[in-house]
């Protein structure tokens, strides 16, 4: 499902002192089937940008077309009960919001609030819990007792519960530690292709986006700045920084080899694209695979 | 140098847990005053738990520690809070003020610093974590990095003699991470401060003189951040991401390349490369 904006604009409190515009003409089309991120250093409306992706929030004008569905400011907030059910948002720190007594109640809570019926919901949430990866025996658990890993995952299982078409997720794997984030990391994109979602991620973490996306929405001052492929993004390194963003690793790495004299044909985003790149340039002799002075 | 924490054979158990069961097993360290100590572990290893115990929140089971010389015990409690400053990673948990200036007057208050030099403290801490622009908005409205900023304000204006990070970056931005640690080199460079940061990020674990890893509640090892950055690959084990060169190393593997086994820094990595390609 396609999410397209139309000369967005957004105010905070508007008509009162506190008054602050968090968008700025936002044009831009999020593809259906796209792993699409979402990025930009804090405060440059990621996250307004997000809550109007499900209508959350309402432009304060311009128009915001979910798949079939047209939001505009005048948009009422009835009706919006379907819309959200496509598009399931995964907040930061998603584990704050259970609050059921048992695992498999948390997650059936979402489909029995659009009417499916308890049984239904209950065979729902046990499928969920495989698709995240946890095991069935925590059904029947409470999930204040899961560790934090487990209850974000808790917490996605009851966002999946919904079959939305639109996944999104707003720093889905902070403060977890560095084996959390690769599975969580790895658990989205198989549920990508699994579910034929249609993903949206908000991330500071540019390997993420040089290993996972496929499109890039790159935002400044509640503007989108910049917006095209992975290796469109990132290929010129000083317009980042400019922009206050960072590189995916191995492509600041390539930049001190780039500094050195080794040449690319294309800017690496991944360690395995510059190890490609790399072993075309290597001496034969160090081609052994073997471990040096051991 | 004088020692400003010390902890003896701490042990903690959660009131839920059964009487086998302990968070943290029989840890002992000591910091020395002025020192960056960073603590790394996996999820649910107990760092937090530790931190926790240092300021009092939670009360172990058994062991004794001393703070700035004052064994901690219900008497001395309040006298601890006042010496150490924390922050932990999502710190609506800990917001209280209507605006964010409020908030960062809150502790100062609390200690009846006079108003004129209140205003000041606050004024400078907000301009250090460049949120002097949001001094008159609510703290709920602000993005997540912004909120880990203003409570590392609320820090720089209390001027505690012991900061304790709890994963306070992690919400931040590459540049904004970078900006917060600049920041907190500048107030140790300032006054002495000792930092101990609870930490998955190589970044941060690199800037402190050592690092003391904890696995399912037992302090394991500890070193320099060169010493503990030479496990490689086992780092994602002890919770903290693989330096650079090791990511790359493997890569190289995985290609068939022969590879150093000795830990390389990034400069030393592209030393390297560069040799073997120059002179093939």
């Amino acid at each position: 499902m396609a999410i397209d904006f139309k000369q967005v604009d957004f105010t905070y409190q508007p008509g009162t002192p506190f008054a602050t515009q968090a968008l700025t003409d936002i044009n831009v089309t999020i593809p259906d089937g796209s792993y699409t991120a979402l990025i930009g250093h804090t405060g440059s409306g990621k996250s307004t940008l997000l809550q109007h992706l499900n209508a959350l929030l309402k432009p304060t004008a311009g128009t915001v077309t979910i798949g079939d569905r047209v939001i505009t400011p005048e948009t009422s907030n009835k009706d919006l009960k379907a819309l959200r059910r496509h598009v399931g948002i995964v907040f930061q720190f998603p584990e704050s919001q259970l609050f059921e007594e048992t695992v498999e109640k948390d997650i059936a809570f979402g489909p029995q609030n659009f009417g499916v019926s308890e049984a239904d919901a209950l065979k729902t949430a046990a499928e969920m819990l495989d698709l995240v990866g946890l095991d069935r025996d925590l059904l029947q658990r409470s999930p204040f007792d899961l560790s934090g890993g487990q209850m974000r995952r808790v917490a996605i299982a009851g966002v999946l519960a919904m079959a939305p078409q639109v996944l999104v997720l707003d720093e889905p794997t902070a403060g977890l530690d560095p084996q959390g984030r690769l599975d969580m990391m790895e658990m989205f994109a198989n549920l990508r292709y699994e579910r034929h979602l249609t993903v949206v991620l908000v991330t500071h973490q540019m390997d993420d986006v040089a290993n996972y996306a496929d499109n890039v929405i790159v935002m400044d001052h509640g503007k989108v700045v910049k917006t095209g492929t992975p290796q469109d993004i990132f290929k010129d390194p000083d317009w980042l920084v400019a922009h206050h963003l960072g590189l995916p690793k191995t492509t600041a790495f390539a930049q001190q080899l780039m500094a050195r004299g080794i040449q690319f044909d294309q800017m690496p985003l991944t360690e395995d694209q510059l190890a490609q790149a790399l072993v075309q340039q290597l001496p034969v002799q160090q081609l052994g695979g073997a471990t040096d002075d051991e | 140098m004088s020692q400003i924490i010390n902890v003896e054979h701490l042990n903690y158990r959660y009131p839920q847990q059964s009487e086998s069961e302990l968070t943290l097993h029989d840890v002992s360290f000591s910091v020395t005053a002025g020192e960056w100590v960073a603590i790394v572990g996996h999820n649910g290893s107990g760092k937090s738990t530790l931190a926790k115990n240092l300021n009092g929140l939670l009360a172990p089971v058994s062991g004794k520690i001393t703070v700035d010389g004052q064994v901690l015990t219900e008497d001395t409690v309040w006298d601890i809070r006042r010496k150490i400053g924390m922050v932990f990673q999502n710190p609506d948990n800990q917001f209280v003020g209507a605006t964010v200036a409020d908030d960062v007057a809150f502790s100062l208050e609390n200690q009846g610093v006079p108003r004129d030099e209140m205003l000041k403290r606050v004024a400078d801490a907000l301009a250090q974590v460049n949120m002097s622009a949001f001094a008159t908005r609510e703290p709920a409205r602000l993005s997540g990095g912004q909120k880990q900023r203003v409570a590392l304000a609320g820090m720089i204006a209390a001027r505690p003699k012991i900061l304790i990070l709890d994963e306070s970056t992690s919400m931040l931005d590459p540049e904004g991470r970078a900006d917060v640690l600049a920041t907190i080199r500048q107030m140790k460079a300032d006054s002495d401060l000792t930092v101990l940061s609870i930490t998955h990020d190589i970044d941060e674990a690199a800037s402190a003189n050592r690092v003391l890893v904890v696995n399912d509640g037992e302090l394991v090892e500890e070193g320099t951040p060169a010493e503990i950055f030479q496990h490689g690959p086992a780092l994602i084990k002890m919770g903290l991401d693989m330096p650079y060169p090791e990511r790359l190393k493997a890569a190289l593997k995985r290609q068939g390349v022969t590879v150093p086994a000795t830990y390389l820094t990034e400069k030393g990595m592209a030393d390297w490369l560069w040799q073997l390609i120059s002179n093939k």
